[in-house]
């Protein structure tokens, strides 16, 4: 045994909001035997896994659980502590509700919506150019398109994107908020939400938010409150994430001109620069969503007592030499790339097949209708926020 | 001719344990003690959810074929 839950806890998280670099410190732990001694701002101290094997057995083995994070001091950034639903909760209850969005998720759902996402992006590229650059990469491409798709599969009015927006924001925060302002922000984004619920039930439409109240009304499969929780959960989680992962690819290519070039002159690597992307971008300030183990477990060398929680750095994960040759360089040419970015277990990403399509998508409409891409102006990072990107990118082309 | 039965089998070394076939469909499939998810039996009468299944799984280990031919995960 390396570590003991003695051992002082070093700050954490690790990495700069400004940039999509890793921390020098996850290195460290990746060559250092064991689990890492960590204490965020608030909550318990955690043990902190960086390296691959660690990462998939803590996220994958049912001895660690999601829900116990709920009676327990949970390390977090931000004074609230967040009841994250779904990703709060352990089977059965997850799979409960899972298995009621999970067919609206499939490949063979989401690859219908394709052509309209082409679309889409390339509306949004013809309105850029019509408005002249430079432009915020941010707010006309990158945050229009998930926005768009996962309104319109919810059920979601897209032109009250500022309000969910805002709520959004919040919901994701991780300092400026005092845990009241965190829960009056849930609040009013559970009431908005619930208000679209009534005048779903009252006209059902064609989307997943008419679906989730028919498994609701006539099937009693979840409660009121999961439901509007869960339809929360999917707008959020649903673009947020991809919204900032596609300015962070962008920004990611721009700073390795030889894999940018490499993907224009052959735009069928796509699919496998959007794997290795996934892999080499950090998006997360720090690990979050924290497991709790119910029993003694062993990982990586060093011995978690039951009722101590890990914390999961799937960005150092995916950047362990044990498990990727020359984990440090971006190479879109790499195949068969299995990264954690979606995480794994039964919280991987519920999203991941329609998150692809749109970083796919949203990225060749953009190498391929504008090569001369380059950034036009400074970059201003996201601050105190769970996920790391761009919050302005100033581009010409 | 075609075949009246299906099979299905679920890669081992691709599964994560979601626990989602056997939540969708758990006559079709089930957690072992490893959490590990394997078919209850391989020949099945065909059945949506097995390929409902199949496309939802996570780690795209489950494989249902009807005869020869591979039909889950639709693509």
């Amino acid at each position: 045994m390396t570590a003991t839950a003695g051992e002082t806890p070093v700050p954490y998280p690790f990495n700069e909001p400004d940039g999509i670099s890793l921390a020098d410190a996850y290195q460290e732990a990746l060559e250092r035997p064991g689990l890492v001694r960590v204490r965020m701002t608030y909550g318990d101290p955690a043990w902190l896994a960086t390296r691959y094997a660690d990462a998939r057995l803590v996220l994958g083995d049912r001895r660690f659980s999601r829900a116990e994070a709920l009676r327990h001091d949970e390390p977090r950034q931000s004074e609230g502590s967040r009841d994250s639903g779904i990703l709060s909760m352990d089977p059965p209850g997850h799979t409960r509700l899972r298995t009621l969005v999970a067919k609206a998720f499939t490949v063979h759902q989401v690859e219908k919506l394709r052509p309209w996402v082409r679309e889409l992006a390339h509306g949004l590229l013809d309105e850029l150019e019509a408005q002249g650059q430079p432009a915020d990469l941010v707010e006309h491409y990158a945050l229009p398109i998930p926005v768009a798709v996962i309104c319109r599969m919810l059920g979601v009015p897209e032109e009250d994107r500022p309000r969910f927006r805002a709520w959004s924001d919040a919901a994701l925060s991780t300092s400026s908020l005092t845990a009241e302002e965190f829960l009056r922000s849930r609040e009013e984004l559970r009431a908005y939400m619930g208000s679209l619920i009534e005048e779903h039930r009252r006209t059902p439409q064609q989307d997943l938010m008419t679906g989730l109240i028919e498994a609701r009304d006539t099937g009693d499969r979840l409660t009121e409150l999961e439901l509007v929780d869960l339809c929360v959960g999917i707008l959020v989680a649903g673009h947020e994430t991809t919204a900032t992962q596609i300015p962070n690819f962008v920004y990611a290519l721009l700073e390795h001109p030889d894999q940018l070039k490499l993907l224009r002159e052959r735009p069928e690597l796509i699919r496998g620069a959007v794997e290795e992307l996934m892999r080499f971008v950090p998006l997360g300030s720090g690990a979050g969503f924290p497991r709790y183990a119910t029993e003694d477990v062993e990982v990586g060398g060093t011995l978690v007592r039951a009722g101590e929680p890990v914390l999961v750095a799937v960005g150092a994960a995916n950047r362990d030499a044990l498990k990727f040759d020359g984990p440090g360089r971006l190479d879109v040419a790499r195949t068969g790339v299995q990264h954690l970015g979606f995480g794994h277990g039964v919280h991987h990403c519920l999203g991941a097949p329609l998150a692809r399509l749109e970083l796919q998508e949203a990225l060749e409409a953009l190498l391929v209708r504008f090569p001369a891409l380059h950034l036009a102006g400074d970059v201003k990072w996201k601050d105190q926020m769970l996920v790391r990107g761009p919050r302005e990118m100033p581009v010409g082309w | 001719m075609t075949s009246v039965a299906w099979t299905t089998e679920v890669d081992r070394d691709l599964c994560m344990g979601s626990g989602m076939c056997a939540g969708m469909a758990s006559d079709l499939y089930a957690l072992d003690d490893e959490d590990r998810a394997r078919p209850v039996r391989e020949r099945i009468a065909p059945d949506e959810r097995a390929l409902d299944a199949a496309d939802s799984c996570p780690a795209a280990a489950i494989l249902v074929r009807d005869g020869d031919r591979a039909i889950g995960p639709r693509p």
